[in-house]
């Protein structure tokens, strides 16, 4: 019962936090225009200087040999300039049958090198993770990662501060986008490298832009698929003992308001979990700090 | 405190991605390519091009640019208005190229991720301002 109150205070208290933030940003006129096209992987696309994109990314499963769950990533994504966004991610879950938890941050920077678009467009990446074992939002798959991280009881006895780095490789050719990420993350304590990666491709529905105002015309619409897994450790490099998954992915962009993504998620080997269903929410706020500076 | 020496690689890293970002090119339409600047708008003809970009550019171009196009001050840098002689003059080509690869040490993105089509009907719209 202590235990319980304990978890619940703090989560009453994030809800609250959480609907103020989201009541502010919708007081603010909100378009879409740089969202990501997947869960996991990244595109080169980044985020438009000045906007703030606010975005809820879950996902939810149930893992063989543990609890349904529900995680979160509430992302604030910041186009710093032309070649420099910059994230913050706050992460929770909840399991059920035991307790909802917030799990850690992580603070990100991502930075084009090149200045004009290419081919492959090179995209660099880092990131500190300051999480706790309990975290389920599975925003990458790196290592040895299983289906017993995220079947294992929830547990803030360990604490997990990671640096990772990431190229990120991106095409755009005839309306299709084609991604691929190569991962490596370290533990700041004593352990081996961890590698992954993430591939994703998708497209508009149509390529062209109708003249009048709809709500479901196609180019509203984006389908793609992803794949991802991890790739080992520094002295166990390879696919054994890894998971992978793969998933399409459905964009609905509403004019004038959030986009919608799903994709159901389903593992490719023993590893992984069977089928785990992800959705995300997304905001973005054209020109933040102009608006809360009251320029027009 | 001592900085750990097993750290100092990834500032290094940090660094080294710094001095690339520094390293590129921020001119635009006087660093566009011959071959780019003569290429015709494959929907010169459409006679919904030009509305359709003005949705396009309402809901992407607008924050910045104003919604008539007429330029903004943000954050002390100016937005260009987009009625401007310099607009005017360039050629679809040069617009085309400026929207796929954006000036991004001048804070205009690249917009590459718009299928091309849609870049070209924004064109239209640019140059129905004029």
């Amino acid at each position: 019962m202590q235990i319980m109150r304990s978890h619940t205070i703090p989560g009453i208290k994030f809800c609250l936090r959480l609907a103020a933030v989201l009541t502010f940003v919708l007081m603010l006129q909100t378009s879409l225009c740089a969202q990501e096209n997947y869960f996991v992987t990244y595109s080169h696309q980044l985020e438009e200087p000045g906007n703030l994109e606010i975005a809820a990314k879950s996902i939810t499963g149930a893992p063989k040999g543990g609890n349904p769950f529900v995680a979160t990533a509430l992302e604030f994504e910041y186009g710093i300039n032309g070649w420099w966004t910059a994230e913050l991610y706050l992460d929770g879950q909840t399991t059920f049958n035991e307790s909802t938890l917030f799990t850690g941050f992580r603070i990100e920077n991502r930075i084009r090198p090149f200045m004009r678009e290419h081919w492959i467009n090179p995209v660099l990446y880092f990131e500190f993770e300051d999480l706790n074992s309990a975290d389920k939002a599975l925003l990458e798959v790196v290592g040895h990662d299983t289906n017993e991280d995220l079947a294992g009881r929830n547990s803030r006895a360990e604490k997990e501060r990671e640096v990772e780095l990431k190229l990120i490789l991106s095409s755009n050719f005839k309306g299709w986008n084609v991604s691929e990420n190569f991962i490596a993350e370290k533990n700041l304590g004593p352990s081996s490298w961890e590698f992954g990666y993430a591939v994703g491709t998708s497209r508009p529905l149509a390529l062209k832009v109708s003249p009048r105002a709809c709500n479901f015309c196609r180019e509203n619409f984006a389908l793609g698929a992803e794949m991802y897994g991890g790739l080992g450790e520094r002295h166990s490099f390879g696919l054994s003992e890894t998971s992978h998954y793969f998933g399409p992915i459905v964009t609905w962009d509403i004019p004038a308001g959030p986009s919608v993504q799903i994709s159901p998620n389903f593992g490719l080997n023993r590893n992984s979990s069977g089928f785990l269903l992800r959705f995300m929410l997304t905001y973005e706020i054209d020109q933040f700090v102009s608006k809360l500076r009251g320029e027009q | 405190m001592k900085f750990p020496a097993r750290y100092c690689w990834f500032v290094l890293l940090f660094l080294v991605g710094i001095a690339f970002a520094g390293a590129g090119d921020g001119g635009w339409l006087n660093k566009v390519p011959e071959k780019a600047r003569i290429r015709p708008n494959p929907v010169a003809d459409d006679l919904d091009a030009a509305a359709a970009g003005a949705k396009v550019y309402a809901k992407n171009c607008a924050a910045c640019h104003g919604e008539n196009a007429e330029g903004k001050l943000q954050r002390g840098h100016y937005r260009p208005n987009l009625h401007s002689n310099r607009v005017k003059q360039a050629t679809p080509g040069e617009l085309f190229w400026l929207l796929t690869n954006g000036s991004l040490r001048n804070g205009m993105p690249s917009w590459s991720h718009f299928p091309e089509p849609e870049r070209w009907q924004l064109v239209s719209y640019l140059k129905s301002l004029h």
